[in-house]
């Protein structure tokens, strides 16, 4: 049995050496935001305020970085989220599906004090995707004959008409997971998933919070939903508010 | 004439066993209180569940766990959670069977018009052009006629378009109506109402084709 054994190594080199993770892991907030600049065009995850990056957001707003760019499903309401950045007037432009929920948005946007970019939500996420996959543009049937397709390429596929949509290009991606290890391996919950998955490792850096830093090793790596290559950093995060926009309930009767 | 839940009544007869719905926000939403129970029926919201169940018991609100109105919700047994490029690769995909959203204006082409008025409301477009773009099989529920009277059904959208050419089906307060390289077909008139006032409320062409009967709930 053992006579091909040597035959065996040769052409099947035996894998047996063990290195350890690389780890993700950062103290804090503040150290993992270092390098965020006016000016730079940041990815943010949630729908609505689920899921969103609110230790990020938070620090984003102490550290009063101006003119920034954000790519952001929705842009919070008022006083959370995405509202407080705009009520401090550091967001230049938001690129967005539905903004319906914020007054200040509406006013800045009609004022022309925030220049907005909708976006159809599945092209939005997919622009993220795309990003993170390494395609530089798609075709999308969405928006085709619509003022969101205005200057831009449109083709026919089997007798349909497609939009060609590019690729975001972001400085950083911020995003929230439930779970998190120190090798940057983020595990989401429930509908607060939303975005976060598609804008890892769509940025140049991309920084996970999560409500539970764990060790590496703790997380079953077949339950991963995002594998740690795509962030480079990753902290736990403190605080959670998680507001919930609309309370909607039924009686027990 | 129907009110909302009339709406929505009306349009859960479309749902067929075994389809996935996506329901849009406001009158969409009812249907699910409408659909026959002896069927089986999912419903997609494109914020990334599929499986959706009914509003949580007072308490149990979880707020990782909403719909597309960003209304709490419970999922059933047999559900999912998934990203939002997943969620509209089911969209775009064609996975939905049947998507059922409401509208400002819908033209005679199958037009339809809901995410903006210029100088007024711009709130976006959020998952609709998608929607619209992609679906095989669109209802849309809508009152027949805007707050001033007038008709939502024209021969032409004056609103910026969400999409072009892909309505095919439209309950209104009025009249179940169907989208045709000729006009709106009306196929049903709401309870108590006569064709001639369905015929006052539509500005776009009308095709009444015989006798037409009253909507069964």
């Amino acid at each position: 049995m053992f006579k091909n054994r040597k035959l065996v190594e040769w052409v099947i080199p035996i894998f047996s050496k063990q290195n350890t993770m690389i780890r993700k892991t950062v103290s804090n907030v503040n150290e993992a935001l270092k390098g965020v600049q006016d000016g730079m065009t940041f990815m943010l995850g949630g729908f609505g305020l689920c899921g969103i990056p609110e230790n990020a957001i938070a620090e984003l707003v102490s550290l009063g970085i101006k003119d920034i760019i954000c790519i952001s499903n929705n842009a919070g309401v008022d006083d959370f989220g995405l509202g407080l950045l705009l009520q401090k007037h550091q967001i230049k432009k938001m690129i967005s599906s539905y903004v319906g929920e914020n007054d200040e948005f509406e006013r800045q946007m009609l004022s022309g004090e925030l220049e907005v970019e909708l976006t159809p939500q599945g092209t939005l996420a997919e622009k993220c995707r795309a990003a993170q996959g390494g395609f530089p543009a798609f075709y999308t049937p969405a928006g085709y004959g619509t003022e969101v397709a205005e200057g831009k390429e449109t083709r026919e596929f089997n007798g349909k008409m497609y939009v060609l949509e590019e690729a975001y290009k972001a400085d950083f991606s911020f995003v929230k997971a439930w779970k998190g290890d120190e090798a940057g391996n983020l595990v989401f919950k429930g509908t607060a998933r939303n975005f976060n998955p598609c804008m890892c490792g769509a940025a140049k850096i991309t920084v996970a919070e999560v409500e539970e830093l764990l060790p590496v090793g703790a997380l079953d790596p077949n339950d991963i939903h995002i594998p740690g290559i795509f962030v480079q950093r990753i902290f736990q995060g403190t605080h959670y508010e998680k507001r919930i926009e609309q309370r909607t309930v039924r009686s027990r009767s | 004439m129907l009110d909302k839940n009339g709406i929505a009544k009306r349009i859960a007869k479309e749902v067929r066993d075994g389809y996935y719905v996506n329901l849009g926000i406001g009158i969409p939403t009812l249907v699910a209180n409408f659909v026959r129970e002896d069927i089986s029926v999912e419903f997609q919201s494109e914020n990334g569940v599929l499986g959706m169940g009914p509003f949580p018991f007072e308490g149990e609100e979880d707020a990782d766990i909403i719909n597309a109105g960003k209304q709490t919700i419970t999922t059933l047994p047999g559900a999912s959670f998934f990203d939002s490029a997943t969620s509209f690769s089911m969209i775009r995909g064609q996975h939905v069977d049947l998507t059922i959203l409401g509208a400002m204006e819908v033209a005679e082409n199958g037009d339809i018009a809901n995410w903006k008025i210029p100088g007024k409301m711009v709130k976006g477009m959020g998952g609709a052009m998608d929607l619209v773009a992609s679906a095989e099989n669109i209802i849309v529920a809508m009152m027949h006629t805007n707050r001033a009277g007038e008709s939502k059904l024209l021969k032409k959208c004056s609103l910026p378009l969400t999409g072009v050419g892909c309505v095919k089906k439209i309950v209104t307060n009025l009249a179940v109506l169907a989208v045709t390289p000729k006009g709106f077909q009306l196929l049903e008139r709401a309870p108590g109402v006569s064709v001639a006032e369905i015929e006052q409320a539509t500005e776009g062409t009308l095709l009444i084709d015989g006798e037409i009967p009253e909507m069964v709930l």
